[in-house]
Formats: C-alpha cells, structure tokens, sequence
C-alpha cells in the first residue's frame, strides 16, 4: 500500500499488464517506505543514501532488464520505465544511481563485452556488492563528445590511459568505471577499476541540485589497465550513445514520477488551503495550473508507453527517445515551478517534496544529452538538415 | 507440511471511498485494490515457515476475477500455488467461510493462515468460521509463532498485554500487526509468478445469512471548539466530554 495513489486521468493503467502494475507498485511502496522518510535529510546535508543499494539490489532494480543467468529479473521496457518512475518519484539521484548502474554499466557491459566480463560484473553490478559508473563527458567536451580528448594507447599487455572525465554520477563510489577514450582515433569502451594506479575519482562539491547524489570527476594519469579490460565489442561514437539512449530512456519515465508527486503535492495543498474562507482550489488561476499539470502528465504517461511497447518490439528509435525525453523533462520542470507557486512560501520549505524536485530537475534537463540538443537531433530528424556539428 | 494463506483482496485503505448508487456498496470507480494487510503477514509468516521447515504454500482467494492480481502478489512474494475460488456474488462472512472451508478441507493443510480481520468489512469473523466448521483449534489475533514436532506456541494480543497459547496442527491463525515485517515481491519473484499458474475452482454455494440494507459514510467531523483557555475552563470541558462527548 501507497499513500500515493498514482495520477490516471485517462485510464492510462488499462494499458499496462498485470505484471507491470505489479513492479510499479512494489517500488511505488518501496520508495513510500525506504526513500521518502530519508531522502530529505540526505539532501540537506549532500550525501547520497549507501544504504539504499543493498535494498535496491534485493528488490532486483540494478539491470532489471537483463537476463536471469546474471542475476537479473529480465523486464521488458514497460516494467523498467515505470521502476524509474516511482524511484524519481522519490529523488532523481536515487534513480540517477539505478540508472548508471543499470543502463550506463551493466548495459555496455552486457552489449560489448566479453563472456568473461559479463560473467565476473554483472552478478555483482546485479546484487549491488559493486558500484559502476559511466566516463564519457569531459570539461570542454559536453554536448560534443566525439570531440573527446581522453587517449588510450597500446602498452605491452594492456593499455595506458590520460585525460579527464566531469559530471560522472557515482563516480567516487564506484568499483569500476565505464571509461570512453579514443585508440587510433576511434572511440572504445575500457573498464577502469577502483585502486588502478594513476586514476583517483574525486567527489564534486557545491551542488544546489542532485544533492542526493554523487557526483565527480575521473582522473586518468598514465593509468595502465590490463589487455582483459577492453570492451571488445565497441567501437565509434556510436557505442556510448546506445548506453545514452537506455538512460534517456529511463528519465524520460523518471521525470514523470516527479511531475505526479509534484502535482499529487499541489493538488493536495489546494484543496486544504484556506485564503479568503475558501479552498485556493477555488479559484480560476490555481484551477488552470492544476488542469496544466495534469494534461501534461496525461501526455507524457501515454508517450512513455508507447515508447516502451516500440523498444519491446525492438523498433524505437533514438530519436523517438529524445524527444520523449526532451517533453518530459520540460514539462516535468514546469509542473515543479507550478507546484511551488501554488504552495506559495510553503513550496520551498522541505516539508514538502517539490522544490527538491525542482532542483534536480534542472540538471535532468541538461545531463544526458540537453534540452537543446534534444531540440536539434528531433530536428535534424524530422528536417534532414543538421543544425549542429 | 502444508500452508494455506486465505487471502481477499480490498480496496487500498488510502483510497477514498464513496457509498454507490443502489446505497449498498462501494462505488469501485478509481478505487486501486490491494492485499488487506493483515492477509499480507498471513502470507509471509507462511513463506517463513517453509524456508524455515520446508513444505509448500498455497494461497487462496474468494471473488471475482480481480483477486487474481492479489494471488498474483503473493505468488511473486514467494508462495507456491494459487487458488481463486471464482464467484461474483454478494456474501456474508458465513457464507464466505463455508466456500474457503469445503476448499481448505480438500487441500487439507498443516497450517492455515488468516489476517486477524480483512480491512474492507472489518467482521474479523471468516478465519474462526473456518475453524470452527473444520473442526480445527484456532488461536486469533497471534503476534508471535512457534512450531516444533508439531507443537504450536503463539503469543496472542490480549487487552493490556500477552497471552501465550499452545495447540496442536492442524490449526487456524489469524496473523495481527507486529507477527513479522513481510517482503516485498522481488522484480525477479514477479517475473516467476507470471509462469505459476492460477487454479480456477468454483465456489462452493452457501446462502448468506446476514443481508446489508444500507451504507452510510460517517457524518463529516465538527469543527472544534474552544471552551476556555485557562484553568477556570476545566469544569465546563469535563461537563462537555461528559454529557455531550460522552467519553468520560
């Protein structure tokens, strides 16, 4: 049972299988009762909640959609947006962590690397007994990785790696690191793992957003790793953005479950308000940010299962993702902004989840690929012309 | 050894509720359902009692099509088998207890598993009916279990305490709050369930011996009432919680 009892203007839930109702409930009463009595205080103070990830691993949220012979629970696309849903729903750090975890290590992981390789992390990424993280974007190389200056270079049984990574989630935390680096120019996949001479991970600070969670930098000084810990099967800037199309998958789903527990939040407020012995709900302005509110969730529910039933027949295209992920996001920030207008000087207070959320938010609009370039892939879609690169 | 966990499946106790049409039952319409709670320590006491002695759990549910999402959960928190007893019908608790009585009678179990009351009619009456028409010794409302070469000890929440009980299996628990914390369904264990099958067996057919006539919500709370603010108010607030309250 939830306190929570979901936002279903449409009858959205007659789309979804029993199964998938069942994951979605279960992390729904997960978060009710493991992240949102904590989650608070671990903001306020910047650290990410450690003892979730054992918990999480329990439940089977790390590489849900992965096959049973490494631990995993093998849900289709559906089941897995709608656990990133509830999990942002409690925090968009917490389901950042299950996202790289899932989509941005066990993902390549599983995608390009070897029997051996799979073999020896994924069980562990799975349980949760280690932490993976994803290097890809570097301080002057954002939204233009291809751009990238982290080398790799052949050393006599293995390779030596130089440059540095930023804005990596878990990456002070991690076991292992997914490290993307150009070898004769072409960009591959390398795992780097913690205690690897020559690569220290520390933790960036002074965050006003996805405070519960960390967030570092990757530093590679003539880091030598073994020959084994390529990721054989990459190759191309290609091969990281398949990881990216997986998370962007998941926020895209995520981002709605902090556009409902906003909504739930000012929906709630509004009815109990008193202001000129009436329900603020009472009145046209608040009535119209609360039709807003839910006509955009209503859009976003149905965008997402229909993107999750195209991934499950292995059709949706990485564009159909960025715009998902573009919408969601936005609308999800608006509907944050909203809530907290409605709320008044309540809505920043933490006694209420929404200025949280409206924090994250804004670093879920820029990470994994921005708003503007979200914009430009859709439009050099649907165009054919690109207006970037 | 042989469980059963009798389950039913209730609407979510955040849900509002709103009396229907013909004045007699809910209006179900946006109203999500769940395992009543108590059910859900039935359940797990179960689970723990076959990890711990082995065996077999079976669960099993009186209604309409949708308890299979309840039997669902519980088949993905672990529990071995299920049964719906498939019946659309309006029952009493009577009537209810003799359907799950003539099922239970057929699985024949060591063990059987009630929550102390379902949280939608509030009798707390099917899982001692059950008993009573097995002819099996039950002890209700247990917050404390303990099976040994088929000696049971449990603890039961009496008024302002414990009581300890012995019996012997086979007999019939009703779980309380505090028994055990139950699991969640783990992603992997609802992925199981979808391949474990739900056997469909009719409901045997027992007239209801009570009828509801009506539903009412309760009236809408008053405001409060501020009688004084200092000690010279106390007489008129004992008066007040005396003759008006009536609660002292």
């Amino acid at each position: 049972m939830s306190s929570f009892q979901g936002v279903d203007y449409y009858n959205s839930e007659i789309l979804l299988a029993e199964d998938e109702r069942l994951v979605r409930n279960t992390v729904r009463e997960f978060v009710d009762d493991n992240v949102l009595p904590i989650i608070e205080k671990h903001y306020e103070e910047g650290t990410f909640p450690v003892d979730l990830v054992p918990k999480m691993a329990e439940l089977g949220l790390f590489g849900a959609t992965l096959p049973a012979r490494y631990g995993c629970a093998g849900l289709n696309n559906v089941a897995y947006g709608l656990m990133m849903q509830e999990l942002e729903r409690g925090d968009s750090g917490v389901r950042s962590f299950a996202s790289v975890q899932s989509g941005l290590v066990m993902y390549p992981i599983y995608t390009f690397g070897t029997e051996e390789q799979k073999d020896h992390w994924l069980p562990k990424l799975a349980s949760g007994k280690a932490i993976g993280c994803f290097g890809l974007t570097e301080p002057d190389y954002g939204s233009n990785p291809a751009g990238m200056i982290t080398r790799a270079e052949r050393r006599t049984g293995g390779y030596v790696l130089n440059g540095a990574k930023m804005w990596i989630t878990n990456g002070t935390i991690a076991d292992v690191a997914v490290v993307w680096a150009k070898l004769d120019g072409e960009i591959k996949g390398f795992l780097v793992e913690r205690g690897t001479p020559g690569f220290t991970a520390p933790e960036m600070k002074g965050k006003h957003s996805l405070r519960a969670s960390v967030t570092s930098e990757l530093v590679l000084q003539d880091c030598v790793i073994p020959q084994a810990n390529i990721l054989p099967g990459t190759g191309g800037l290609k091969s990281p953005l398949m990881c990216l199309s997986q998370a962007r998958y998941g926020i895209a789903w995520g981002a709605l479950g902090t556009a409902m527990a906003c909504y739930d939040t000012a929906l709630n407020y509004a009815k109990s308000r008193i202001q000129f012995e009436k329900p603020i709900a009472a009145f046209q302005m608040t009535q119209e940010k609360l039709v807003y509110m839910v006509t955009e969730i209503t859009k976003a529910q149905l965008l997402c299962v229909q993107l999750g039933r195209l991934k499950d027949q292995g059709v949706a295209r990485f564009t159909q993702i960025s715009l998902a992920k573009r919408n969601n996001v936005y609308q999800a920030l608006e509907i944050a902004r909203m809530a907290r207008e409605i709320l008044g000087a309540n809505g920043i207070l933490n006694e209420y989840p929404v200025m949280r959320h409206m924090a994250n938010l804004e670093s879920v609009k820029t990470y994994e690929g921005t708003h503007e370039m979200h914009t430009l892939i859709v439009g050099e879609d649907i165009t054919g012309i690109a207006a970037f690169a | 050894m042989k469980y059963a966990v009798c389950i039913n499946h209730v609407p979510d106790t955040a849900a509002k509720i709103t009396v229907g049409s013909d004045g007699k039952t809910i209006d179900k319409g946006g109203v999500s359902y769940v395992i009543s709670p108590y059910d859900e320590f039935a359940i797990e006491e179960c689970l723990r009692l076959k990890e711990k002695n082995g065996g077999e759990v079976t669960v099993v549910s009186l209604g309409s099509d949708a308890h299979k999402e309840s039997l669902r959960k519980a088949l993905a928190m672990g529990v071995d088998k299920a049964v719906l007893l498939k019946d659309d019908s309006t029952r009493d608790s009577f009537s209810v207890a003799r359907a799950l009585a003539d099922c239970l009678q057929e699985i024949s179990p060591d063990v059987i598993f009630f929550g102390k009351q379902s949280v939608d009619y509030d009798d707390s009456a099917v899982g001692l009916m059950v008993a009573e028409m097995l002819g099996l010794p039950s002890i209700s409302v247990i917050v404390k279990l303990e099976i040994a070469d088929g000696k049971v000890t449990a603890e039961r929440e009496v008024e302002g305490g414990r009581e300890v009980v012995e019996t012997k299996l086979p007999a019939v628990f009703t779980a309380q709050k505090g028994l055990n914390e139950p699991r969640y369904p783990s992603l992997k264990g609802i992925m199981a369930a979808k391949s474990k099958p739900i056997e469909e067996r009719p409901a045997s057919a027992a007239p209801p011996k009570v009828e509801v006539l009506g539903m009412q919500k309760p009236p809408a709370r008053l405001a409060g009432r501020i009688v004084g603010t200092d000690a010279t108010a106390v007489p008129e607030l004992v008066r007040l919680l005396h003759e008006e309250a009536k609660v002292i």
